[in-house]
C-alpha cells in the first residue's frame, strides 16, 4: 500500500497521481514494492544485485516509470538498472528519486543507469529530484547514467533538481555512434548550505554524431554548484555546450565547459555565462506591478522553465 | 494628475556627480496627451524614469493626484497606476511572450486580450514565444507596447514607441495609442515623429536636461523644425575653432 506521504513524493518525482500509465516500477526504502511489465516491454529484477532490467522489444512505443521513494533517515540505497529500448521503439522514461528525511541521519541514494539506445530507437528520459523532510538528516543523491545511442538512435535526458536535495553528485557518461543524436536539458536550483555537482562526458564516435548539453542553473545562499560537460568528437560529429546560470546571495558557482575535437571534420561550440538577474529585468517586472522578491521569482521560474 | 515640481536628477559616476535632468517642471492632467521630443540625450528617458521610480530625483517631488510620490519604489507606483514603456525593452531567457502579458493583466483572461492583435502580432504566432535574443528588434518593440496595452494603468509613457516599428505598423500603432487613451488617462510619448507630435495635446521639448518649451503643436512645431534644422548642433567644437553661427 502507498501512504499519502509516498504519493506526494511520486507526484513531486513522476507527475504521478493514481497508478501510473504504462509499464513501472517503484521502489520504496531499497525495495521494489510495485511492478508492472507490458508486452513487449518488460521489467524483471536483477538476479545478482538490487535493482531492474527494464527490456523494450524493436519497435515498441509506450511510457515507463521507475520512481524511487526513500521515507526514512539512516538509510542508504544503492541500486543498478539496465534500460534497453530495442531498434526502432520510442519511449518515454520517467526515473527520479524523492526523497522524505524525517530524522537526523543521512537519507541517500546512490543510482546507477546503464541505457543502450539502440538502432533507430527514440528515448525521452526524465529524472527528477526532490528532497523535504523536517530533520536535519542530509538528503543525497548521487546518480550515475552511462548512455549508448546507437546508429540514428535519438536520446533527450531532462535532469531537473530544484531545491531540496542537499548533496549531488551526477555523473553522465555517453556514447553516440554515427548519425546518433543526444540532448541534455539540466535544470538545478541550489539553496542554504546545498552543494551540487555534475560532470557529464559526451564522446561523439560517428559520422553525422551530434549532441546538445544545455545546462541552467540558479544558485542561492551559500550553495555551491560546479559543472563541467565536456564533449569530445573522434570523427565528424557535431556538439554544444551552452551553461548559464544566475547566481544570488553568497553562492559560488563554477562552469567549466570543455570540448575536444580528435578530427578535423568535428564542429564543436561552447558557452558559458554567470551573472546575477539583469537589473533592467527587474524594473521591467517591478513597472508592472511586481515586488522585487516577486520579479525575482518570475525571472527564475521563467529561467529554470 | 501627475506633477513634477523642480526635478533634479544627478549620477555619481567615476568622474564626478554629472546632472541629468535640472529644474523639470510638468503638470500632465487628466485626459491629456503629451509628446516629449529633443534631442538624442537631452533627458527624456530620465524623465520617464523619474515618473516610474527607476531613477529617484535628488531634487523637488512628484505628485500623483496630489499625493507626493517622489520616494515610492517602483512597484507602489505601479500600484496607484503609473506604467512605463521602455524605450529598450529588456530580454528574457525562458519567459514567453503570454507569461509576460499575464503579469501585467494580473486578473483577467488571456483570451480576451486584444493587445497583441492592436499592434499587429498574430497571437497564435507570438504569445508562446520567448522573450529572449530570438526576437526581433521591432518584435520586442511592439511586445512591450502590448504588455502596456495590457498593463492599462492610468499614467501611460510609451518611450519612442515608433522605434524599429515597420511603416505598415506605423499608422496602426498611432491609431491604436489613440483609441485606447481615455478620460481618466494620462498619455505620455516620447518620440521624435511628427505624426505623433501632431496628436498631441502639447508638445514638451527637452534639451539639455531641461524643458526648453512647451504648448501645442501649432506653435511648439515651427520652432522645433528651426531648432532642428540649425546645423551647430551637428557640427563638433574642434580646437580653437568654433562653429558659432547658429541664429539662436
Ligand atoms: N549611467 C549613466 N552614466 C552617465 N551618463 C548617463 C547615465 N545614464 C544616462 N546618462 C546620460 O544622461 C543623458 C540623458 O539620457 P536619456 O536616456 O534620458 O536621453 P534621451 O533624451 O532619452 O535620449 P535618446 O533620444 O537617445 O533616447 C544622456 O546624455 C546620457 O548619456
Ligand atoms: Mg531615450
Amino acid at each position: 500500500m502507498l501512504t499519502a506521504l509516498d504519493k506526494k513524493l511520486l507526484q513531486e518525482t513522476a507527475g504521478l497521481e493514481e497508478d501510473p500509465p504504462g509499464a513501472y516500477n517503484i521502489r520504496k526504502d531499497g525495495e521494489g514494492i510495485q511492478r508492472h511489465s507490458l508486452p513487449g516491454i518488460e521489467i524483471v529484477p536483477k538476479k545478482d544485485k538490487p535493482g531492474i532490467d527494464i527490456i523494450v522489444e524493436k519497435d515498441r512505443t509506450g511510457t515507463v516509470h521507475i520512481p524511487v521513494i526513500l521515507t526514512q533517515s539512516d538509510l542508504s540505497d544503492l541500486v543498478y538498472n539496465t534500460i534497453e529500448i530495442g531498434p526502432g521503439a520510442d519511449i518515454e522514461l520517467v526515473a527520479g528519486c524523492g526523497i522524505h528525511n524525517p530524522g537526523h541521519g543521512e537519507a541517500r541514494h546512490d543510482g546507477v543507469h546503464e541505457i543502450f539506445v539502440r538502432e533507430g530507437a527514440r528515448l525521452r528520459y526524465t529524472e527528477k529530484h526532490y528532497g523535504e523532510g523536517e530533520g536535519k538528516g542530509k538528503r543525497i543523491l548521487n546518480p550515475k547514467t552511462v548512455l549508448v545511442v546507437e546508429p540514428g538512435g535519438y536520446a533527450e535526458m531532462e535532469l531537473v533538481q530544484i531545491r531540496g536535495v542537499d548533496d549531488t553528485v551526477r555523473e553522465t557518461e555517453a556514447r553516440i555512434e554515427a548519425g546518433g543524436h543526444l540532448v541534455i536539458y539540466e535544470r538545478m536550483l541550489t539553496h542554504g548550505e546545498q552543494t551540487a555537482r555534475s560532470d557529464v562526458v559526451v564522446n561523439l564516435l560517428g559520422e553525422g554524431s551530434a549532441a546538445r548539453i544545455v545546462s541552467r542553473s540558479v544558485g542561492q545562499g551559500n550553495s555551491r554548484q560546479v559543472f563541467q560537460p565536456r564533449l569530445v568528437a573522434y570523427g565528424p560529429g557535431r556538439g554544444h555546450v551552452e551553461c548559464d546560470s544566475i547566481i544570488m546571495d553568497k553562492a559560488v558557482i563554477r562552469s567549466i565547459p570543455e570540448i575536444w575535437a580528435e578530427s578535423a571534420e568535428a564542429e564543436l561550440v561552447h558557452e558559458a555565462a554567470i551573472g546575477k538577474i539583469a537589473g533592467e529585468q527587474m524594473m521591467k517586472l517591478m513597472a508592472l506591478g511586481l515586488t522585487e522578491g516577486e520579479a525575482e521569482e518570475a525571472i527564475i521560474k521563467g529561467f529554470l522553465k | 494628475m501627475l506633477n513634477l515640481i523642480h526635478v533634479g536628477l544627478e549620477l555619481d559616476t567615476e568622474e564626478g556627480k554629472i546632472r541629468i535632468l535640472e529644474d523639470i517642471n510638468l503638470e500632465l492632467g487628466k485626459g491629456k496627451m503629451y509628446a516629449v521630443t529633443g534631442p538624442n540625450g537631452s533627458g527624456k528617458s530620465s524623465v520617464a524614469r523619474v515618473i516610474m521610480g527607476i531613477a529617484l530625483p535628488t531634487s523637488g517631488n512628484i505628485l500623483f493626484n496630489d499625493k507626493d510620490i517622489t520616494d515610492l519604489g517602483i512597484t507602489e507606483r505601479a500600484k496607484l497606476g503609473i506604467g512605463y514603456a521602455f524605450q529598450h525593452p529588456p530580454r528574457f531567457k525562458g519567459m514567453r511572450v503570454v507569461d509576460m502579458l499575464e503579469i501585467a493583466m494580473r486578473t483577467g483572461e488571456m483570451a480576451d486580450c486584444q493587445c497583441l492583435r492592436n499592434i499587429g502580432l498574430c497571437p497564435d504566432d507570438y504569445l508562446e514565444r520567448a522573450l529572449d535574443a530570438s526576437l526581433s528588434g521591432g518584435e520586442i518593440k511592439r511586445i512591450e507596447i502590448a504588455t502596456l496595452l495590457a498593463q492599462n494603468p492610468k499614467v501611460r509613457i510609451f518611450d519612442e514607441p515608433e522605434a524599429g516599428i515597420d511603416l505598415w505598423s506605423f499608422e496602426q500603432l498611432i491609431d491604436v495609442v489613440g483609441s485606447t487613451h481615455r478620460e481618466d488617462n494620462v498619455t505620455v510619448v516620447i518620440s521624435h515623429q511628427e505624426k505623433i507630435l501632431n496628436m498631441v495635446d502639447e508638445i514638451i521639448l527637452v534639451e539639455n536636461g531641461m524643458i526648453s518649451m512647451k504648448g501645442d503643436q501649432e506653435t511648439i512645431w515651427p520652432q522645433i523644425k528651426e531648432s532642428a534644422e540649425c546645423e551647430c548642433r551637428n557640427s563638433c567644437t574642434r580646437e580653437g575653432e568654433i562653429y558659432a553661427d547658429c541664429p539662436r
